[in-house]
């Protein structure tokens, strides 16, 4: 039972926007897909409703092909990046509006939008418009009334990139306890940040290019990204990489700085590769190599430091707020037994990864 | 050097109700400022008292001691960038830039020297001769900054939501160019944002605000480390502070029936609460005497961090731990301790 998803192509004025994407979305799971703007997120979601036309491929649902369906008899809901709603009708209504032309009673409609409603918290203002209401709880009557649907399909397309900062964070945790409930849906989830795309998944699917690049679960994707493409589109603030050489006994990240060999690394070819480290493996004060400040910024309850180092560009995070001035020189340590190893050659393919944090 | 004061600077749009409390503020000369809060929190409604595109119903708006509340906003040397851009589309971005120094009857090769250091700095070099017309709102909005930096004799930049209408993708870039542009020109800026983000990041100082008034006013490492009420300590970091009631005893204040070490034994009148931020919080041993009994209620995977909502005698609070950190099994017995924590008595924080 799911939405399959076969040797989908697409391209326009010579780019390729999807290129042979392979997916299966199962029921009662919600997949998030991940990846940066123009990854092909949008148009894979408008090829499952039926708005974009295809050069190649197949969409099927418990095995009957949707292909040459038109819209409107794919049974999908969908919420989108803007606050959709009809503005002439109260939020009641809103929600209520698809269940009207499904020829339900009345009785039925009134219990399944209070339920819904009850659900998305806006039991209190189901008499209000959607002008009256602030952009969280617009985008909430958005949900309601695709979840009022109860449809085979639920899409939704980065429906918190508008939101504040604070409400983002709230709404991503209600939506993870709303959507696990629904048992019987298909539900995708455009993001381009990765901690949503993490936080909400039970599997995600990394696009880039109009390409999946990658499909696991949060936890192994992010431990193990495929690719150096993958390892970029699943950490923000972005991973470092280094270009460096690995001999008998260490690695050599420039020509005066040289890393003990670590014991995940130990079973490499001695040779050229392009290392990765995460923000928060980076330590500050350490003395492996001097970097300058070229940026720093908070975001949320941690500093992102941006610098110039002789290894080249690096990001670190640090816990809590601090004031690190740009300009400033700091020390900075690399902890070789965190270090990614990728190829150097055209496919830059995960060659060993750290070990992971300890078990969930 | 111009500093900027409000001596009881009030507002109300009608009688009876203040969009902005009557208040003293200073801001000093050369350092960035950030208004910070929800919208209708009165951050625009000072912002512009202080360009003079609003008359205030009450008190008076000194620049370098010099009264300026009936003085026009054309008159006050300040420059402005919006939320939207605000630039002559026909002409080229150099033409933008030198404007307002040929209002000021600069010479031109002066101009040109200017323009050009302001136009590198903002990364436009390679624009200046296109027409603005064509440009990203990105590009556009730079040039509005950059129209107010390449004076010389401007009081302060006024600032109001400058990223609201930039593309998420676009924002970083643009954020580290305001923030190089702040570095470099030293000029005296107030920023209005909703976003605690980019307060943060911009601001030597910010004045978190809510109902028409300043509810704190600090460093961005004071608003996180030391927030005055619990309004600052959700606002600021994510997830926000966790606040537990406690208990006061003879000898000590509990928290779920056991005594809490470290704080003080008679705090003043009022309902206490303990503010704790979800990074300064541990699990321990069971038997650590310091350590309260604990049930985890979820996780949440963050990638790099998890963030695990516990209970605490029924209490909820949520605690962020880096990925490499053990979370105990389900079931297991355990404890979490708190590193570093706040007193709140009625809602204020014990200092």
């Amino acid at each position: 039972m799911s939405l399959q998803l076969h040797d989908i192509g697409l391209v326009v004025e010579g780019v390729a926007h999807l290129d042979n994407i392979e997916v299966e979305f199962e029921r009662g799971r919600l997949t998030t897909v991940l990846g940066r703007t123009l990854a092909g997120k949008t148009t894979l979601m408008r090829s499952i409703a039926g708005l974009q036309r295809l050069d190649r491929g197949t969409v099927q649902v418990d095995g009957r092909d949707y292909s040459r369906l038109p819209t409107w008899q794919r049974d999908i809901a969908m919420v989108y990046q803007q606050f959709i709603n009809y503005p002439h009708l109260n939020v009641y209504e809103n929600v209520a509006f698809p269940l009207r032309r499904k020829n339900l009673s009345e009785e039925t409609i009134r219990q399944r939008v209070d339920a819904v409603l009850e659900k998305v918290g806006l039991s209190a203002f189901e008499r209000r418009r959607p002008s009256q209401l602030s952009g969280g709880q617009q985008q909430r009557v958005a949900l309601a009334r695709a979840l009022a649907r109860e449809s085979d399909i639920l899409l939704l397309d980065e429906p918190l990139v508008n939101l504040d900062f604070k409400l983002r964070e709230q709404l991503r945790s209600e939506l993870r306890s709303l959507l696990t409930q629904q048992q019987h849906t298909i539900m995708i989830y455009n993001t381009t940040e990765p901690v949503e795309a993490m936080l909400l998944g039970d599997t995600v699917v990394v696009m880039h290019d109009g390409r999946v690049l990658q499909i696991g679960t949060p936890a192994r994707v992010f431990d193990y990204p495929a690719s150096r493409a993958v390892a970029q589109v699943v950490n923000d603030p972005p991973m470092s990489f280094i270009e460096g050489r690995k001999t008998d006994t260490g690695l050599e990240l420039t020509r005066s700085v040289t890393v003990p060999l670590p014991p995940h690394l130990r079973d490499l070819a001695n040779g050229n590769y392009r290392f990765g480290i995460r923000a928060n493996e980076l330590r500050l004060g350490g003395s492996t190599l001097q970097g300058r400040v070229t940026f720093s910024e908070v975001s949320g309850s941690e500093t992102f430091l941006y610098l110039d180092a002789p290894t080249g560009p690096l990001a670190l995070q640090i816990e809590g707020v601090h004031v690190l001035e740009e300009g400033r020189n700091v020390g900075i340590e690399i902890p070789a037994d965190r270090l990614f190893a990728f190829e150097l050659d055209a496919g830059e393919r995960l060659l060993a990864a750290p070990a992971t944090g300890a078990a969930s | 050097m111009s500093s900027i004061r409000l001596h009881h600077v009030g507002h109300a749009y009608a009688a009876g109700s203040y969009a902005l409390q009557p208040a003293d503020l200073v801001f000093e000369h050369g350092k960035t400022y950030a208004l910070l809060g929800p919208s209708g929190c009165g951050k625009t409604t000072m912002l512009n008292i202080i360009s003079g595109l609003l008359q205030p119903s009450e008190g008076q708006v000194l620049f370098n001691d010099t009264d300026v509340t009936l003085v026009p906003t054309a008159r006050r040397n300040i420059a402005q960038v919006f939320q939207f851009p605000v630039i002559y589309q026909s002409k080229t971005v150099f033409e933008n830039l030198a404007f307002p120094l040929q209002c000021r009857k600069w010479d031109r090769e002066r101009i040109a020297r200017r323009v050009d250091e302001i136009a590198g700095m903002l990364g436009l070099s390679d624009r200046l001769g296109r027409p603005a017309r064509g440009l990203t709102v990105d590009e556009k909005q730079l040039i509005s900054l950059g129209r107010g930096l390449v004076r010389d004799d401007v009081a302060a930049i006024l600032m109001d939501e400058p990223l609201t209408v930039i593309d998420p993708q676009m924002k970083f870039e643009l954020r580290r160019r305001i923030k190089q542009a702040h570095a470099y020109a030293r000029v005296t800026v107030i920023y209005v944002t909703h976003d605690q983000n980019e307060a943060m990041t911009f601001a030597d100082e910010i004045l978190v605000m809510k109902n028409g008034r300043v509810v704190q006013r600090g460093t961005p490492e004071t608003l996180f480390e030391r927030p005055l009420n619990p309004y600052v300590g959700h606002f600021i970091g994510s997830p926000g502070m966790n606040f537990l009631p406690l208990e006061r005893r003879a000898q000590s204040l509990a928290l779920a029936g056991l005594p809490i070490a470290g704080v003080t034994t008679h705090p003043p009148a009022g309902e206490i609460m303990l503010g704790v931020r979800p990074e300064h919080m541990a699990f321990t041993d069971p038997s650590d005497r310091d350590g309260f009994p604990a049930m985890i209620e979820g996780i949440e995977d963050h990638g790099s961090a998890r963030v695990v909502e516990v209970s605490i005698g029924g209490h909820r609070a949520r605690m962020k731990l880096s990925r490499d950190k053990a979370v105990p099994p389900p079931g297991a017995p355990l404890a979490v301790r708190f590193n570093r924590l706040c007193l709140y008595v009625d809602g204020e924080l014990l200092e």
